[in-house]
């Protein structure tokens, strides 16, 4: 049952509760608005409220709770040589769901499994016209009780405006429960990692090479998970890139606030937040595709050895993702250096570059140490640039030349392609996720600290 | 005044003494040179400004110089014009037209026998497999398609132009030269004088390349298009819209208007700034984890990456409707409470639709960046290799900037070309929307 076709059905419902509740209102009016507490549309909107939402609140809890207890089901009939080995479950289910979508004519597999294939088809099919059958009763529901509670002395609008103002209050909850949501799921897989592997290996092991048995009889070695490299790695990328951005970005917004005519801001600015809009994915490809390979060649001319995944090419178009982003908010925190400290300078017969080295820049110093933090902060959570244009391999190198690998790489490469939840190859990208998100999560918090305690109060 | 007075007194005591300076001289040479030092500096800071501004421009042009210059010829694709013999026996052997039948017959090797008969002088098998090379695995359904069309060409002989295989069609574009050495191309030197033989014969054309348009994905770059891809951004932009603009502005207007100045209020504010700047990547983590190990939904489905980037860009939307809905004066609230308004009639009647325009650009702005978004719909399996063009948000699905990346990845010459291409129509797409919502400001910006 498509989740589009029941959606408009609940529409459909709600608008029709809306005429009814409507109609009962002026029935009960008698002609005279007067005789109602609130308007019509108020008698409507509350029959429509209280038919549609419980039915789309069961319906979202039906959707997010289907696959896991329908899986729950399937996995109590299966025997226990397959339940009790994690790889051979995760194959019959997969077989098991494709039997059940009519797709698996020639797939050699156990009798159960084609059984639980069968029942998880019929599952299915349960599952929708229960669902279809409560969700009809709830709304009907809804809306014979609310129809019945109609009187003209009835406060509707205050019970629909009540309503209204709990589903803002829920909407404003939303961006609490997603932060809760980062934290639990990074929390929780990473704690699952650091039950199989010490912490302590991980936040200071010196070497990064996440290959883990597949099956137990393997030779192969345990697998080391050092953070150390990929921390360089990001911080040696993330330094060059600053050392493009932080001057270019700094200088570009001086003198598009202090020098610029204003016909030439009026084309330099928007040309400049055009490298700010430009998908990351584009600036992966130009990195990897056009200045990895020059930069490689002009290093031979040289008779300089550069890697054709190196750390500058990523660094320097990282730099020129962020240049716009540097020079729009120190450009903002320099625009509110108030006029009375140029007027006094520029009284004093300084220039007007003396004037922004010596008065403007000390006064905005705070904003823009705050502005370079968040962009380090970008920086180091930017993925798709070093994905296409940086190595896989965690050098622990300080060369710029050389290849490195990011944190934000090593994440992408562990969790793309087939992933198994029980091997910490896979878990280990949850932990670095944890680390990145609380690295830049510090970054924006200090940031913002240091822009509130050390910003001048002008009056 | 005490203070100030015996600030003075400081001074001239410090004069009096020993360093009892002279007048200055305006006009020494000493303060010329000073001045001269000064304004060169003057000159030399504003050159540093405005070479960096022009360093940024610069590199934005070279951004977009090399994406046009390598991706402009993806819009036009290589044919082959050869002699195509519709043989009854091979399409049709007992003369049904029955379209089940027809649709089952090897028109490759129409295709096959048209490349041996334009080119007799080619014998050995390894030689005719090169031949085959030069026409592309797709012109078969072309065929097919065209005799389903029409069956009274079986039994003819048509010319017909077919489409020409990645290799040749880089050969004619003039990204693979004859000039190199014969080892480091993908063509050999008989290959190249095949072509050059159709070439000299009129029978090789461009043409536009409607299929980059039309197609999915596919492993043959002659045969890969965009429209899988665009389908796919268009139910994951759809799922995004629908979710995070109807919960960003009720939380806005909440926050905005109605909540109490409290703790809790102050954690949700600091919290959705935070939540701007977290890296998008691990929103993907959470929708790996939520999505997909909890509730199980459908990998690589629409509806997942539109929940996850509509987390994304609530923030956004929060923030830019925040601004929007703070910009309507006070004195339109107090209007409508002194005529006997509600405060949600107030806000729905008067401050809502005032600030709809800034709401509008806000939202448009956060969808452009949800368009131009990769990495986290890595981590929900929108990368899989997708043919087919996906028909309901259910439906596993790949995005126009993961199909970028996955081109970028590919190893053949033809793919720079296509992601090239695939690239600008991207960028076309984001430059529309933002153009919109500049059009949208400009039009309904209002001053009070």
């Amino acid at each position: 049952m498509s989740l589009t076709f029941l959606l408009l059905g609940i529409a459909l419902l709600s608008a029709l509760s809306f005429v009814f509740g409507r109609q009962r209102a002026i029935a009960l009016s008698g002609g005279r608005y007067s005789n109602l507490h609130s308007l019509p549309v108020h008698y409507g909107t509350y029959t429509a409220l209280w038919c549609g939402l419980p039915a789309l609140a069961l319906l979202f809890v039906w959707y997010a709770l289907q696959g896991s207890v329908v899986q729950a089901l399937i996995i109590s009939d299966l025997p226990a040589d397959i339940t009790s080995d994690p790889g051979k479950l995760s194959l019959a289910l997969n077989a098991i769901s494709l039997i059940a979508a009519d797709n698996a004519a020639h797939l050699d597999v156990a009798p159960e499994v084609v059984e639980a294939g069968q029942r998880l088809a019929t599952l299915h099919t349960i599952s929708n016209i229960a669902l279809i059958v409560v969700l009809l009763s709830v709304a009907l529901l809804g809306l014979a009780l609310s129809y019945r509670r109609i009187f003209a002395d009835m406060r509707a609008r205050n019970n629909v405006e009540r309503i209204v103002r709990y589903l803002m209050i829920g909407c404003s909850a939303i961006a609490i429960l997603s932060t809760l949501g980062i934290v639990f799921s990074l929390l929780f897989e990473a704690l699952h990692f650091f039950s199989k592997i010490s912490p302590v290996d991980f936040l200071f092991g010196l070497e990064w090479s996440p290959q883990t048995a597949i099956r137990a009889d393997q030779v192969a070695s345990e697998g080391a998970f050092g953070m150390i490299p990929l921390f360089a790695g990001t911080l040696l990328i993330t330094f060059i890139a600053m050392l493009v951005a932080v001057p270019v970005g700094l200088f570009s917004a001086i003198y598009m606030g202090e020098y610029a005519s204003s016909t030439f801001r009026a084309w330099a600015k928007p040309a400049l937040e055009i490298l700010a809009g430009v998908p990351t994915v584009v600036y992966g490809f130009f990195a990897a595709l056009t200045v990895a390979p020059f930069l490689r060649d002009s290093g031979a001319v040289l008779g300089l050895s550069v890697s054709s995944e190196s750390a500058l090419a990523a660094g320097l178009v990282m730099g020129i993702m962020i240049i716009p982003f540097v020079s729009s908010l120190s450009d903002d925190v320099m625009s509110q250096v108030p006029q009375a400290l140029r007027d006094g300078s520029y009284g004093l017969g300084a220039t007007k570059s003396e004037t922004i080295r010596l008065v403007i820049f000390p006064a905005a110093l705070p904003g823009i140490v705050g502005a370079i933090l968040l962009a380090v902060s970008r920086a180091i959570g930017e993925t798709m640039i070093v994905v296409m244009a940086a190595g896989l391999a965690a050098n622990l190198t300080a060369n710029p030349l050389n290849a490195v690998t990011t944190v934000t790489v090593q994440i992408v490469t562990l969790l793309v392609g087939d992933q198994e939840f029980d091997s910490a190859k896979t878990l280990s990208a949850f932990a670095l996720g944890l680390v990145l998100f609380l690295v830049t999560l510090g970054l924006n918090v200090f940031a913002l600290k240091v822009v509130q305690k050390y910003r001048e109060k002008y009056d | 005044m005490t203070d100030m007075a015996s600030l003075m007194e400081d001074r001239a005591a410090g004069s009096d003494a020993a360093n009892m300076r002279k007048p200055v001289d305006w006009d020494s040479a000493d303060i010329a040179r000073n001045v001269k030092k000064r304004y060169a500096a003057e000159r030399r800071f504003k050159a540093y400004g405005l070479a960096a501004i022009l360093l940024a421009l610069a590199a934005l042009l070279m951004l977009g110089y090399s994406i046009v210059s390598k991706g402009y010829s993806a819009f036009v694709q290589t044919y082959v014009q050869l002699e195509v013999t519709f043989d009854p026996a091979t399409i049709d052997p007992d003369g049904t037209r029955d379209p089940a039948v027809i649709g089952r017959a090897n028109f490759d090797a129409l295709i096959k026998e048209a490349l041996r008969k334009r080119f007799p002088d080619v014998t050995s098998r390894s030689e005719k497999r090169k031949l085959y090379d030069i026409v592309s695995s797709g012109a078969a359904y072309d065929l097919r398609e065209r005799v389903m069309e029409n069956p009274s060409l079986i039994g003819q002989t048509r010319k017909v132009w077919l489409i020409a295989g990645d290799d040749f069609d880089m050969l004619n574009k003039g990204y693979i030269s004859a000039d190199t050495k014969e080892s480091s191309r993908r063509l050999d030197d008989d290959q190249i004088s095949w072509f050059q033989s159709l070439t000299d014969s009129g029978a090789i054309e461009k043409r536009f390349h409607t299929r980059f348009f039309t197609n999915g994905d596919s492993r043959e770059p002659e045969l890969a298009g965009i429209w899988g891809a665009a389908v796919g951004s268009f139910y994951t932009l759809a799922v995004t819209l629908i979710l995070s603009f109807p919960i960003g502005v009720a939380a806005a207007i909440y926050l905005e208007e109605f909540a109490p100045k409290n703790r809790l209020t102050q954690i949700i504010e600091v919290n959705i700034n935070n939540l701007a700047a977290v890296p998008s990547i691990v929103f993907g983590l959470l929708g790996l984890e939520l999505y997909l190990n909890v509730m199980h939904l459908p990998r690589s489905a629409p509806v997942v990456g539109g929940l996850t980037l509509a987390l994304m860009t609530l923030p956004t939307i929060i923030i830019a409707a925040r601004a929007a809905i703070k910009a309507v004066p006070p004195s339109i609230r107090q209007a409508a409470l002194g005529l006997g308004a509600s405060p949600v009639q107030t806000v729905s009647h008067h401050v809502l639709p005032l600030a709809m325009p800034g709401i509008l650009t806000g939202t448009i702005i956060g969808m452009a960046q949800a368009l131009g978004e990769t990495a986290p719909l890595l981590m929900i399996g929108m990368v899989a290799f997708i043919v087919d063009i996906p028909g309901s948000a259910m439906d596993a699905a790949t995005v126009l900037p993961v199909q970028i990346y996955l081109w970028a990845d590919s190893p053949e010459r033809a793919f720079v070309e296509k992601t090239s291409a695939a690239i600008m129509v991207l960028l076309a797409f984001l430059i529309l929307m933002n153009g919109l919502a500049v059009f949208l400001r400009k039009k309904f910006e209002r001053k009070w």
